[in-house]
């Protein structure tokens, strides 16, 4: 695997890149028992809320600038619908990463796919993505992207502000500090999902959305097309086993209603902290 | 070749010259499974207060703690070199580092630096058969657990969550080797306009007791009722993942793997079913009283004292009797 810079300087319109996922609307244990890996068929999906407020970040951008917000996602061909949804929300293109090559992924090779489909369409300004996902939830594919090409990245902004189309400024919070940075371009970035809640898309944009194409990214459309660098093949970590977790000796649930339950939890609350004020 | 790689590396994340609790966590577990597989245990550290934290790590038993003095704002790519030319000079098999905020932004870094793996997040470590380390976290929303191996690539990189693991008790005479460097700053970096301090009220780490709720709150107001309830206690108000995604609670007042690890004296949870994403959070406090609708709520499974009952009827009733 590769990487390397891969921006140039000097842009009038603000090309943003948005990453997106589908998850399971439900977060039951749906996982292949025998390979550890992902069920995906089957049950609802939705799109990451997360993601929907880095798309909201780049459409708030919008109002400001001129920009272009291109959004990836790497899935089945349902994820489709994130795009769709995106659409409809006002991004202008779509780019479904999708192939047999690229299942089975860990975060370093999502990072690595996500990657090469950025970089297959060119150059890009800045980069957002969401926090975390609702289901793999480790917050981490983002910072990696970062890493292949490699340009800044900042975790958890809000208030991001573009600044005369050279950079953007945002505020981050680390530790017991806030602070308010400029970085110039490229750069990427995961947003504060509390500082964006995603818009409603319009019905005129909704309508539009239908007509809309999404385009399909596939293993040959990548710079990188050596198979063995995506899906579980260019994955460095396996799933050994996956089990349910260990339960404690399981207590026997009293029923009470309103006036007793109440009574029972104060003599039990104050009980607690006699003794914990006693055992040191 | 993996063979080469040996030993066991922490990242000593500091404010100010003290180690954050959670690296003394992370020292402890180290020493466990160094103790495993008979390899030593080395640390960094990147601070603008050599001298204090250089002070802080005299009695642990390390084999060399690098030192870096960087007194600029944390950025990622300043701090990944500092790390990498440690990878590149100790060629530790395994890396471990806090999920903190910082953490969670300097291990991708240090995972593609190396084509390695990174299991974020782990609530168990333990060595394999084969000196590998089984990484184990819930997966996929968190009603199984997965072991996620790096076979491979190394080091093996992983990071804990605070408040996860049993700390390192300090009282051994073995002193490290310290190794001081300069950090230099290099390439690009953020321009920082405005640095303040939080303000941060009591963590909900901090409390010795805990108000939880979660999606069995009907409406936003009914929030009122259990922040009261939680004042008149004594303790703070705090939330599963649920409400934080409606937007009722604050992040920083979410119990969780995603949010923050908790172990008061008394938690009381309140319509909150209890994924293991939430319990692995809050399953060492001392206490655990549970209030939830459904008889099958997978909180009961590790509730000290479960009570099957409608917070509605209950809370009501609580507050007359905190309030006389």
């Amino acid at each position: 695997m590769e990487s390397g810079k891969y921006f140039s300087e000097g842009v009038r319109m603000i090309k943003i890149a948005v990453c997106m996922k589908q998850v399971p609307a439900y977060s039951d244990g749906m996982m292949d028992e025998k390979t550890g890996r992902l069920i995906r068929s089957g049950g609802k999906n939705r799109v990451n809320p997360g993601d929907l407020s880095a798309l909201e970040a780049a459409l708030t951008i919008g109002e400001l600038e001129e920009v272009q917000i291109s959004v990836f996602s790497m899935g089945p061909d349902s994820a489709r619908q994130v795009l769709k949804e995106a659409f409809a929300m006002g991004a202008q293109k779509g780019y479904l990463l999708s192939g047999r090559e690229f299942g089975g992924a860990d975060v370093l090779s999502t990072s690595y796919t996500l990657y090469n489909g950025i970089r297959s369409q060119g150059d890009f300004d800045l980069i957002l993505c969401g926090r975390q996902t609702l289901d793999g939830d480790t917050g981490q594919v983002g910072g990696e992207l970062a890493s292949w090409f490699p340009i800044p990245y900042f975790a958890g902004v809000s208030q991001i502000q573009p600044v005369s189309q050279k950079g953007v400024q945002f505020k981050q919070k680390m530790g017991k500090h806030t602070w308010e940075a400029w970085m110039d371009f490229p750069c990427l970035l995961s947003v504060d999902e509390q500082d964006y809640p995603p818009r409603m898309p319009s019905l005129k944009l909704r309508m539009a959305a239908g007509k809309k194409e999404v385009e399909l990214l596939e293993l040959k459309d990548l710079p990188d097309a050596r198979e063995e660098h995506y899906g579980t093949k260019g994955s460095a970590t396996r799933v050994r086993k996956i089990f349910p977790p260990l339960k404690t000796k399981k207590q026997p649930a009293l029923t009470m209603k309103g006036k007793e339950g109440a009574d029972y939890l104060n003599e039990l609350v104050r009980k607690i902290a006699k003794i914990e004020e006693e055992t040191p | 070749m993996k063979e080469d790689w040996n030993g066991i590396l922490v990242y000593l994340e500091q404010e100010e010259g003290r180690l954050l609790p959670v690296s003394r966590e992370l020292l402890g577990e180290a020493f466990r499974l160094a103790e495993k597989k008979n390899v030593p245990v080395f640390g960094v550290g990147i601070t603008n207060q050599i001298a204090r934290l250089k002070k802080t790590l005299e009695g642990y038993p390390l084999k060399r703690v690098y030192l870096y003095e960087y007194d600029l704002v944390f950025q990622v790519n300043q701090y990944e070199r500092a790390l990498r030319q440690c990878v590149d000079e100790i060629r530790p098999e395994i890396f471990l580092i806090g999920g903190t905020a910082m953490g969670r932004a300097l291990a991708p870094a240090i995972a593609v630096a190396y084509r390695t793996g990174l299991t974020a997040d782990c609530t168990e470590l333990d060595i394999d058969d084969y000196g590998n380390l089984i990484q184990t976290r819930p997966a996929f929303g968190g009603n199984v657990m997965a072991s996620i191996l790096t076979e491979k690539a190394r080091p093996q990189l992983a990071t804990v969550r605070p408040g996860i693991l049993i700390p390192l008790k300090e009282g051994d005479c073995r002193k490290p080797t310290f190794i001081r460097r300069k950090l230099e700053e290099q390439g690009r970096r953020a321009k920082i306009l405005d640095i303040r301090k939080i303000q941060i009220e009591a963590s909900i780490a901090e409390q010795s007791l805990l108000v939880a709720v979660g999606r069995g709150i009907k409406r936003k107001e009914d929030l009122t009722m259990m922040r009261r309830l939680a004042r008149l206690l004594g303790g703070g108000l705090a939330s599963s993942r649920a409400l934080v995604e409606k937007g009722w609670m604050k992040s920083e007042e979410q119990i969780g793997l995603s949010g923050t690890a908790v172990k008061p004296d008394c938690i009381l949870t309140f319509g909150i079913s209890g994924s293991v994403q939430f319990q692995a959070g809050m399953k060492h406090a001392s206490n655990i009283i549970s209030i939830n609708t459904d008889p099958n709520a997978g909180i009961f499974e590790i509730a000290h004292y479960p009570i099957c009952g409608d917070l509605y009827e209950i809370v009501p009733e609580w507050l007359k009797i905190l309030e006389q």
